[in-house]
């Protein structure tokens, strides 16, 4: 009961701080509805317990990403931006297009309901006292360890591409 | 009321997915368009861990973690590109920028 409640209250905060990200003409308002949306997926995790991906959502996500994208508005002069048309020429075909991709979504949705009515319980090892936490661990460092060194190699790349960028000279 | 399934969380992320792509494709500012970007990454997400809670496997947690790098190192990535661009034509505007366009 709860539960659904609280499902309910996120979802409305994702897609409400979704729809407002999306449509406002000042970047720092759609930067600041962003952070609600984000933070109620972050409450969804929490709602499905992991809680280890909420932590993670909330100092990577809103911590660090929302504060690069809220420098670069800061960084970049938005104000001319924020004075002309805000959508491009092509909006209706866009939003066609994806009326079209939800539409298939729903249809998927409806069609394959039953077949997502998998037998709902905890999580395994929750019984057995083992957090959230040490149980991506184990998984992450055991089976997808060569993944997880590659991802360091790809922020490696990540971060010197956007010094490379962002530098004027070299 | 009905309890939750995995259903609700499909339909959540699919609604989600949909307005990211609406931001994508019909907004002008770039800025804006990265978050939108970001959007899309978070529905996925919340499918990857509705799928995790469901079949009790914590490969999809996992997953949702690589998928947050990701995020990350495009958004650093995108935002450095989008400096340079400010820079040199001084827009931000995606559909002025057209140097390749005939």
């Amino acid at each position: 009961m709860l539960n659904t409640v609280l499902f309910y209250a996120f979802a409305a905060l994702v897609l409400g701080g979704a729809i407002l990200t999306i449509t406002r003409r000042n970047a720092v308002h759609s930067a600041i509805s962003l952070i609600v949306s984000l933070l109620g997926v972050a409450g969804l995790y929490l709602l499905q317990q992991a809680e280890f991906l909420f932590a993670v959502q909330i100092v990577l996500y809103i911590g660090g990403i929302m504060v690069l994208f809220l420098f670069v508005i800061m960084l970049v002069n938005l104000d001319q931006a924020a004075r002309e048309r805000q959508f491009n020429r092509q909006w209706p075909v866009g939003l066609a297009a994806a009326g079209l991709a939800g539409a298939q979504l729903g249809w998927f949705l409806i069609k394959g309901r039953d077949s997502f009515r998998i037998a709902e319980t905890g999580m395994p090892g929750a019984s057995a006292g083992e957090g959230n936490t040490e149980l991506i661990a184990d998984v992450l460092f055991r089976e997808y360890l060569l993944p997880f060194e590659i991802v360091s190699v790809l922020l490696l790349v990540a971060v010197v591409g956007s010094v490379v960028m962002a530098k004027r000279r070299i | 009321m009905h309890p939750v399934t995995t259903t609700h969380y499909l339909a959540l992320s699919a609604a989600l997915l949909i307005i990211g792509t609406v931001g994508v494709l019909t907004r002008r500012n770039i800025v804006i368009i990265l978050m939108s970007i970001e959007l899309i990454l978070n529905a996925v997400n919340i499918n990857l861990v509705a799928f995790s809670h469901a079949l009790q496997n914590m490969s999809g947690q996992i997953f949702a973690l690589f998928v947050i790098a990701d995020a990350v190192a495009e958004a650093a990535v995108g935002l450095g590109i989008l400096i340079a661009l400010f820079r040199n034509k001084e827009t931000v505007l995606a559909d002025e920028v057209d140097l390749l366009k005939w």
